[in-house]
């Protein structure tokens, strides 16, 4: 192993069943449903897939779904506005504990 | 964006042999990629038959308004190879002697062959009744004021327009089929929709075609139709009837842009991964006859580009039309066939197992 994450691994994402398949398949299955047309669009879903997949930073999903989205006719504006929603409520969660900070240094000061 | 044909800048890919040599060939891609006709054959279709010779589809010569980058015939305004009055009367008389449910006119831009309204105008005088398809690319209809008055001569003659919008933005129009090409699409729809294309009731069809700006694969269908027509509507005021999502296939230009940019290798794979059976049992070749500008027959207008004549060697040019011989015949097959069964499938009408 030269380097944590490579591409050709997405590929292989199927394959994890070969160490479990019963779970592997009922996640498949779930996950295929999940992004299903429902009461969200799958273009909708495909967008906050983007969104998590950068909030959780992970590669796979990035690459993943950069190509779902524009696949699914989504402007380069709305991918972008996805993942400032990510940075936004990445740097608001951030920021919100500012008041638990403050609240701790109002409690300990005269 | 470049404005000459591979043909003009005597591109080794303006070939046909290059291309196929580069679709088969496994060092382009890094690994051994399945041979269609194996995957055919996995699921009994191979060797493809036809089902009907519905559809009798005529490119009317390379020749265009326009440069495309995903262009799979190379057209473009430096190409001069149309198709002659004669070539046109043989096909008029075949018209007439078969019963072909659909006439599907292609190019390059059709109406820039001198003889097309006089074409097209025999054609309905030999066939009262079948569905006459102009695949026009709006544009031609703005770029001279003696196409202006296109749409009264498509309604005139009952013809279904298809025409490609890659996109319901300027942006990504521009980026594959040239700038202010978007602007004079609107335009040319508004002149349609004018005379009563692609208006509810009318009975004057007006479809548009959706090609992906890139190395991936079409959405849905009805659902990107739907956005269409609500976005469209609500900034243009245009309306359609039906939209096509068409899968880019990777011959002439579009597989020259695969190369360039690198995903050559990553798209062939994308496409043979989404094999679909059901697609596959309905591609277009199947009840599609395609005929050249200089009168050879092709199974589709793909195997067209890459001078793959049909097998029916006794039929392979109108002045020797065989229908006998090209029912019987094995459709010919090569790599660039995984573009029509990735997916929902792809063919001129759009998808094929939806």
């Amino acid at each position: 192993m030269k380097t944590y994450y490579n591409p050709e691994d997405l590929k292989k994402f199927g394959t994890i069943g070969e160490f479990q398949k019963p779970l592997a398949d009922k996640f498949f299955d779930y996950y295929g449903e999940v992004f299903k047309d429902g009461a969200l669009t799958a273009r909708e879903k495909s967008l906050i897939a983007l969104a998590v997949a950068h909030a959780v930073q992970c590669p796979y999903c990035i690459d993943a779904y950069s190509v779902d989205t524009t696949e699914k006719g989504c402007t380069e504006a709305q991918v972008m506005e996805a993942v400032h929603v990510a940075a936004a409520i990445r740097g608001g969660a951030t920021l919100v504990h500012g008041v638990q900070m403050m609240n701790k240094v109002k409690e300990i000061s005269m | 964006m470049d404005q000459k044909t591979l043909h003009k800048k005597q591109d080794q890919l303006a070939g046909s042999e290059y291309q196929l040599k580069v679709l088969n060939d496994d060092e382009k891609t890094g690994k051994k990629l399945t041979r269609f006709s194996e995957k055919l054959s996995d699921i009994q279709l191979f060797p493809l038959k036809p089902v009907a010779l519905d559809i009798f589809q005529v490119n009317m010569g390379k020749m265009c308004n326009q440069v495309c980058q995903h262009c799979h015939v190379d057209a473009g305004p430096d190409r001069k190879e149309i198709m002659t009055r004669d070539i046109m009367q043989t096909c008029i008389d075949l018209i007439g002697q078969h019963q072909f449910t659909t006439i599907d006119l292609t190019g390059g831009a059709p109406e820039l062959n001198p003889n097309f309204r006089w074409f097209v105008e025999e054609i309905r005088k030999v066939n009262p009744t079948c569905k006459i398809i102009v695949r026009c690319n709006l544009t031609i209809i703005v770029a001279n004021k003696r196409y202006y008055d296109l749409p009264e001569f498509y309604k005139a003659n009952r013809i279904e327009v298809v025409s490609s919008l890659p996109f319901y933005s300027a942006s990504r129009t521009d980026k594959q089929r040239g700038d202010g090409v978007f602007e004079d699409s609107i335009k040319a729809l508004g002149m349609l929709n004018e005379v009563g294309y692609g208006i509810e009731n009318s009975g004057l069809i007006l479809n548009l075609v959706y090609n992906p700006a890139g190395a991936f694969l079409p959405p849905d269908q009805n659902s990107l139709e739907k956005e269409y027509k609500t976005e469209l509507k609500n900034k243009y005021g245009i309306t359609f009837n039906n939209l096509f999502a068409i899968t880019n296939m990777p011959v002439s230009r579009y597989l020259n842009y695969l190369l360039q940019s690198g995903n050559y290798a990553s798209y062939m794979e994308k496409l043979i991964s989404a094999f679909n059976p059901v697609a596959a049992s309905n591609v277009m070749c199947r009840n599609t006859l395609s005929i050249g500008w200089n009168g050879y027959i092709y199974d589709c207008d793909f195997n067209q580009m890459l001078d793959l004549k049909v097998e029916a060697k006794d039929s392979q040019h109108i002045n020797n039309f065989n229908n006998e011989s090209l029912k019987k015949r094995n459709i010919i097959v090569n790599q660039h066939c995984y573009g029509c069964t990735a997916g929902a499938g792809s063919s001129c009408g759009g998808e094929v197992a939806s």
